[in-house]
């Protein structure tokens, strides 16, 4: 009965759809993201986002679009910084973030409609227009097609990029294409879940699933199930509790993955006594 | 014996520091060589030049007959690299999956995984000791049983040439004296040309058909018996010695 009620409202069946899409391909991202240790990328990138955000409510075009340019351009920037300096690779994070943070500050000062463009730093997935919609769609569609087809390469570039290179696997272009759907992921997603969130949706779910995940494939499942379940409950509870919805999903995921950790200790106090 | 590898007045320099001055070497099929020298002296450096990573400032490299630059067959080739065991001791995957990763050239771009390809990474996980533990994650397992994962993951493509990099770094002294049996082994047995840059001289000798020392840019091909002979009158080094088996005296190689 409480589903049907909140599924009577076009707005919400349109959140549940992106939220759920959403859900399915952010942790495929995040699982690649995680095990190259580039964890902050997702940070980088939607904070980066902001700048095109900005750009585009400035010059009259989607914000979403000019969020997806400045992404992959920063995306590609943080791979080309990384191969350059790579005993450092996380610094390139560090370099884009910043500088993405810098550029969003100025152009803010320039855009006249400010309620609009905070709208992206929490998100507002239930203000999500047809377009969006469309895009959240086209984006999810070719995200999970590459990571099904491109499955043992990511895989292995993740686990071991010079064996990966001997192996035969094309890492560069790999890598490239992996950077493009991050990009794209994360500024749709910056506008449904928010820029400041989107890398926590990203990291946690796989956390959790990593706590559980009994091989590769089983943690991949796992840490979708978890984007789902995180998802959905995040939805029923900003829906009755008047939440922001992007900010509830993630804390929610943040207060799982600390619970299963506590968890584990305490099954494993047990185990010694 | 056709050489696996071929260097002829090698040179190779990090920007103003050189590393190399014309070295000169060559490996038949079927060697099993070790390669020492001071942390610095350029083992690891030597090792990235065979695999194409780093390229020489001057002199010739050939892989197989070919020039490393123009060098394409890296399926012949398996690499263990130096810090493998730290870096993947997390990765959340089973040893099936890490040794089924490396048969990407057989089971091509963009196409799946396949029954047959998962019994290949269980047979090459058998070679090593390990097929009881194919279902277990990585990250259970103890520090020598993912070292013999990693070597599986090698092994599976049946490379001609491995490029072994520290392999008995951080590992027992048991699973030292095992591992080193166990290329010993493949050396023999498959006539597997092997490459190990080792710190554990006092352990590895014995097993190792020909030894060279890189040490201030040259480098230098050590005769095994007065090495062994040296060894034996050393105490620590006498009682790694003990630790080897029996027969282990013929390698059967033809390039020493």
């Amino acid at each position: 009965m409480v589903i049907m009620e909140i599924l009577e409202y076009d707005f919400m069946r349109r959140a549940f759809a992106v939220g759920l899409l959403l859900a399915v391909i952010i942790p495929c991202i995040g699982m690649i993201v995680v095990l190259k240790r580039l964890s902050m990328i997702g940070d980088a990138l939607s904070h980066s986002s902001l700048a095109g955000v900005a750009a585009g409510l400035i010059l009259g075009v989607n914000p979403i679009l000019g969020a997806g340019a400045v992404c992959i351009a920063a995306a590609l920037s943080i791979e080309i910084i990384r191969k350059k300096l790579p005993k450092y690779a996380e610094m390139s994070i560090a370099i884009v973030m910043s500088a993405g943070v810098g550029l969003a500050g100025v152009l803010s000062g320039f855009v006249k409609n400010a309620a609009n463009f905070n709208s992206f730093l929490f998100g507002s997935i239930v203000a999500v227009s047809d377009f969006e919609l469309r895009l959240v769609i086209l984006v999810s569609c070719a995200v999970m097609a590459a990571f099904f087809l491109l499955y043992k390469e990511l895989f292995y570039v993740a686990l071991d990029e010079r064996a990966a290179r001997i192996a035969g696997v094309p890492v560069r272009g790999v890598n490239v294409v992996f950077t493009v759907l991050t990009a794209v992921t994360v500024s749709v997603a910056s506008r449904t879940v928010g820029a400041l969130i989107v890398s926590s949706m990203m990291v946690v779910p796989t956390a959790c699933a990593m706590q559980f995940g009994k091989s590769y494939r089983h943690t991949v499942i796992c840490s979708i199930a978890f984007a789902v379940a995180f998802t959905l409950l995040g939805l029923f509870v900003s829906y009755y509790a008047r939440l922001k919805p992007g900010g509830t999903i993630v804390l929610i995921g943040a207060g799982c993955f600390l619970l299963i950790l506590l968890a584990k200790k305490i099954a494993s106090r047990k185990r010694v006594l | 014996m056709p050489d696996a590898i071929y260097a002829n007045n090698l040179c190779f320099r990090y920007g103003d520091e050189p590393i190399f001055s014309q070295i000169g070497f060559s490996l038949c099929a079927g060697d099993f060589a070790g390669v020492i020298g001071a942390n610095g002296a350029g083992k690891s450096t030597l090792l990235r030049l065979i695999l194409g990573e780093l390229s020489p400032t001057a002199g010739e490299l050939r892989l197989f007959e070919r020039d490393v630059r123009r060098f394409d067959a890296w399926s012949r080739i398996g690499y263990l690299s130096q810090n493998g065991l730290s870096s993947g001791a997390n990765f959340p995957a089973t040893a099936e999956e890490i040794v089924t990763a490396n048969l990407f050239s057989e089971i091509g771009f963009l196409r799946f995984t396949k029954k047959a390809h998962r019994e290949k990474a269980r047979a090459a996980l058998a070679q090593v000791g390990m097929e009881a533990y194919a279902g277990r994650m990585l990250g259970s397992l103890s520090d020598g049983q993912r070292q013999r994962v990693l070597l599986a993951r090698v092994l599976v493509s049946e490379p001609e040439l491995l490029l072994l990099d520290e392999p008995t770094n951080g590992v027992d002294a048991e699973t030292v004296a095992s591992l080193l049996l166990l290329l010993s082994r493949l050396n023999r047995e498959k006539g597997l040309t092997i490459v190990m840059v080792t710190h554990d001289i006092a352990r590895a000798a014995e097993y190792l058909s020909r030894i060279f020392c890189l040490e201030d840019g040259s480098m230098v091909e050590l005769d095994k018996a007065q090495l062994l002979e040296e060894l034996s009158h050393k105490p620590a080094g006498a009682a790694s010695l003990r630790k080897g088996p029996e027969n282990h005296g013929n390698h059967g190689n033809s390039g020493i």
